[in-house]
């Protein structure tokens, strides 16, 4: 009978380890097929033009690694411009966004007022309207208003997210009415209160919010590409679209992933700071784009 | 099954990064249990009992230390293949499954010559829920279900298979008070009925005694004290023991032995046999006789009447606590602001001062 | 607490005036252009009102390919894409070592751009004069013939499309479902251990129905995800996706709305109309067969 055990055991053990060895071998062939494309964005972006077109069969390290692809990927092409203008753009999308949303929430979770409940179940039916249905009209209206290739343009119309407003106003809800009543007691304006006490409490998810709107507004190509047409207010996503379809005068792929990389790492580099934050957020319930 | 456990320790990488001791949970755990008893694991929070349940379970692996279940070793072996049934603090029921779903669930994973048809599930689930009296809730879900009905339906769940063992833990802490009286009849009578060795973990003192066969008293994973309920209740083997068990709890004085007699403060109290020197005196609340000669003379509080006996609450300046508690028979009358008790010897502990280990006395 | 309502309407007013004139106005002017037959953007002016754009755009052939593009793109990637992010997860949670690791680096793809990757899949997919580009070599060591992944046949087009939309769809999925995964409690599946249960049966009878709700949330998403299915359209195949044959529906409204054939809002209008219908009805199919199938 004990010899039975330990021959049960044993079986199991040897089972455990293949599973394991198995499961191991599943995931990091997955972070494979994840982490390859980085690699090779940035191994050709080292290559030189001729020895990249000169290698039928590519190689996994750069025989002869250069930067200049780098040089080539901001002077061939207007890529800092790009660059300027999605970091413009970035910028104040995000900030009147804040501006808009933060007070928006405020007043629905902490101030009275006729209607507050209705509206704000229409606030919340307004998050299932699909973005391809509005962006027809918001494009005749800025066309209308003669803003095709103008900041304002490009930003109005991405202002707003009511998933943020709800997300925001979920967490200032979360803060107890005593806190408010408190400072009501002290003669605390509204504003200073949310200044100085809501704000500062519910930061995290200030912080979410913010970074999440900024990978939305760094990543955002539709849009841009519908309501401008002249190079000088592109983003990088269209930027490197165009430099897709017209290039560097040939076709220059190591200079086009040079512009790649430029292009990616803010973002991966801003992810790898807010790593936690950025995931937790993005469980919370927001979807890509 | 008998369980037999030997110099069973377990512990566990320490937290605190700086510290690189490390946390032992059970220490040199040797114990017998006998076939078809129903044992507690006592002690308060964090002593080790939950741990050696999960030892004994097999979720956890000891660092050292057997467990036998009969002759068979079962040290090294996964809970899957021990044949244990377990009922979970917080019950575990699947909560997409019906009742009927939950009870069957174990059975439906015998394998080989066990394996069941669809009738012998059906009947045996039948007959598991009515030893629990659950027989008429089968169709129903687990959050449909009050407190008492989940605890049974995951008490028949471990039964279902006749498990070897079967283990509670801390199983009537999610229960209100007056079920938990209910359910801990209950799963005695249960337990008598299938004379399937039982272990079960508590912090509740009043509940181990009144149903264990055995108890096993636990601090800071070292058995303190094994035996009967009212064995170790009359006879502890230590101050953490004495102070653990009973309600209400037992009052402790400072006290000395000097010429073969036993003094609280200034009076002599009692007659022993040790040489001198400075004691801890424990003394059962019930040890204490009103007596108008008696020695032990204390500052009334006030009196609680409670039926058939009375509690009367005393000061003592050599009392451990602000005020002690003494229960005498209802038929005698205090009054005044002081009251004098007679001791009972054999209710009045001595302790080591330091080490807190019994003192015996002859 | 007294009513503020001066007050608190004029917190309101910034975000009201942008939803209604960005959101509510725009929705209710798609319905509007959608049944106003030959509407000139430059002039303002129409014909008259009808289903006439409806009839249009379900007779014009690039819709109907763009159509065609996008059902097969949901029907491949949503039910692939949840699998295989179901199995990722479920090996994820049932390791502890490097876990944290991985979990960062199958994230990577949903912080980058879309549209700069796609090109690195591009350039990796891509046959041109000088190379056979990396897959084309490593499918040449199974015997496999050479294809022109991004100007080639068709299948193998839509084929490149559907991996890269996968690349890109696993973190999100991924991720909830390994916080889904986290949050069943151990004290199940200790209970199903000490009942020598099997793993096939752990998975379905106790890992399934618990992570149910969040399984069916991903799904509706997917769904309502892979009908919108454009950028990465573009990454691969370029702007003008018609002549690609890689049009998806969203691209057909984006291209009648501006670009070499644009211009044509009502167009662009009944076509988003239509998708929208599709997608309400796909959701609604969805939700009543979770109702069904998630316990709680």
């Amino acid at each position: 009978m004990e010899n039975n055990f330990e021959k049960i055991e044993k079986a199991a053990k040897i089972r455990r380890r293949i599973s394991k060895t198995f499961i191991y071998l599943m995931l990091s062939l997955w972070a494979l097929a994840v982490l390859f494309p980085f690699y090779w964005m940035i191994l050709s972006s080292i290559k030189s033009y001729s020895s990249y077109n000169s290698e039928y069969i590519p190689r996994f390290y750069p025989a002869d690694p250069t930067f200049l692809n780098y040089k080539e990927a901001f002077t061939g092409v207007p890529l800092a411009d790009y660059f300027l203008n999605t970091l413009i753009f970035t910028l104040i999308t995000t900030t009147l966004m804040l501006l808009v949303i933060v007070p928006c929430a405020f007043a629905f979770s902490r101030m009275n007022f006729r209607g507050k409940n209705l509206l704000f179940t229409f606030f919340l039916s307004l998050m299932m309207i699909p973005n391809e249905l509005v962006i027809i009209t918001n494009f005749v209206t800025i066309t209308n208003l003669d803003m095709r290739n103008t900041f304002a343009g490009l930003i109005l119309p991405s202002v707003t997210s009511v998933f943020y407003i709800y997300l925001l106003k979920e967490n200032f809800s979360q803060i107890p009415d005593e806190l408010y009543l408190a400072a009501k007691v002290d003669g605390t304006s509204d504003l200073k209160y949310l200044l100085k006490v809501m704000l500062p409490i519910c930061r995290p998810t200030v912080i979410t919010v913010t970074i999440l709107k900024v990978i939305e507004c760094w990543n955002s190509y539709v849009w841009p590409r519908l309501i401008t047409d002249d190079k000088n207010y592109f983003l990088v996503s269209n930027g490197i679209q165009e430099i897709r379809e017209n290039g560097f005068g040939r076709e220059n792929i190591p200079a086009m992933m040079a512009a790649v990389v430029v292009i990616s790492v803010p973002l991966i580099i801003l992810f790898l700071i807010f790593r936690k934050k950025i995931m937790e957020g993005v469980a919370r319930g927001g979807t890509k784009g | 099954m008998k369980v037999t456990l030997q110099n069973l320790t377990k512990t566990f990488p320490s937290r605190n990064k700086k510290e690189q001791k490390e946390v032992v949970a059970v220490s040199n755990f040797t114990f017998e249990i006998p076939d078809g008893t129903l044992i507690g694991l006592l002690g308060p929070s964090g002593c080790g009992k939950s741990t050696t349940l999960s030892l004994i379970c097999g979720l956890l692996k000891p660092t050292s230390g057997k467990i036998f279940f009969g002759d068979d070793e079962v040290t090294h072996l996964s809970p899957e293949n021990r044949g244990v049934g377990m009922v979970f603090q917080n019950y575990a029921l699947y909560p997409h499954l019906t009742v009927k779903q939950n009870i069957t669930f174990p059975l439906e994973n015998l394998k080989g010559k066990d394996k069941m048809t669809k009738q012998e599930m059906a009947q045996k689930a039948l007959e598991t829920a009515k030893l629990v009296q659950i027989e008429e809730l089968m169709d129903r879900k687990p959050s449909e279900l009050s407190g008492g009905q989940q605890q049974r339906v995951a008490i028949a769940r471990a039964l279902v298979k006749m498990p070897r063992v079967l283990l509670l833990d801390e199983p009537l802490s999610n229960l209100d008070a007056r079920l938990r009286l209910a359910t801990r009849e209950e799963i005695r009578r249960i337990q008598q009925k299938t004379k399937i060795t039982t272990v079960f973990v508590t912090h509740d003192q009043e509940e181990a005694m009144s149903i264990s066969d055995l108890i096993v008293v636990m601090k800071d994973g070292i058995v303190q004290q094994i035996g009967k309920p009212q064995e170790v209740y009359n006879d502890p083997c230590n101050l953490f023991v004495a102070k653990f068990l009973g309600t209400p709890p037992i009052n402790i004085f400072k006290g000395k032995v000097k010429d073969r007699k036993l003094y609280i403060g200034n009076t002599a109290v009692m007659d022993t046999d040790i040489p001198d020197m400075p004691v801890t005196v424990g003394i059962r609340p019930e040890g204490f006789m009103a007596d108008e000669k008696g020695e032990f003379e204390c500052e009334l509080e006030r009196i609680e009447v409670m039926g058939r006996d009375i509690s009367v609450i005393a000061k003592h300046e050599q009392c451990e606590t602000p005020v002690f508690r003494a229960i005498i028979n209802g038929e005698n009358e205090i009054q005044g602001q002081k009251v004098r008790f007679s001791l009972k010897p054999r209710k009045v502990y001595l302790f080591d001062n330091e080490k807190g280990s019994r003192i015996e006395v002859n | 607490m007294e009513k503020n309502n001066f007050k608190a309407w004029l917190y309101l007013l910034p975000a009201i005036i942008f939803l209604a004139v960005f959101l509510v106005y725009p929705l209710i002017d798609v319905f509007i252009y959608s049944f106003e037959e030959g509407y000139n953007s430059a002039s303002g002016s129409s014909f008259g009102t009808g289903i006439y754009n409806y009839r249009y755009v379900l007779r014009d052939p690039y819709f109907l390919m763009a159509l065609k593009n996008t059902l097969i793109l949901v029907l491949i990637t949503v039910p692939l894409s949840t699998a295989l992010a179901l199995v990722i997860s479920l090996g994820l949670s049932s390791v502890k070592k490097l876990r944290e690791l991985f979990q960062t680096v199958y994230f990577l793809p949903y912080v980058t751009n879309t549209l700069a990757v796609g090109l690195v899949f591009m350039i990796l997919f891509q046959k041109t004069e000088y190379s056979n580009g990396l897959i084309n070599l490593i499918l040449g060591i199974f015997g496999i013939s050479p294809i022109d992944f991004i100007n080639g046949p068709y299948f193998a087009k839509i084929t490149v499309l559907c991996i890269y939309t996968v690349w890109v769809v696993l973190p999100f999925k991924i991720l909830l479902l390994t916080s889904a995964l986290a949050s069943v409690k151990q004290d199940y599946y200790n209970a199903a251990m000490i009942d020598n249960t099997p793993k096939w049966r752990v998975f379905t009878k106790i890992t399934l129905p618990m992570i149910s709700p969040t399984l069916f949330y991903l799904i509706i998403t997917g769904f309502i995800g892979a009908f919108k299915a454009y950028s990465d359209a573009v990454a691969l195949f370029g702007t003008d996706l018609n002549a690609a044959e890689m049009n998806t529906v969203v691209g057909y409204i984006y291209d009648m709305l501006y670009g070499d054939g644009g211009g044509y809002p009502s167009y662009a209008s009944a076509a988003a109309i239509i998708l929208f219908a599709i997608v309400l009805t796909v959701t609604v199919i969805n939700l009543l067969v979770s109702r069904k199938h998630v316990h709680y």
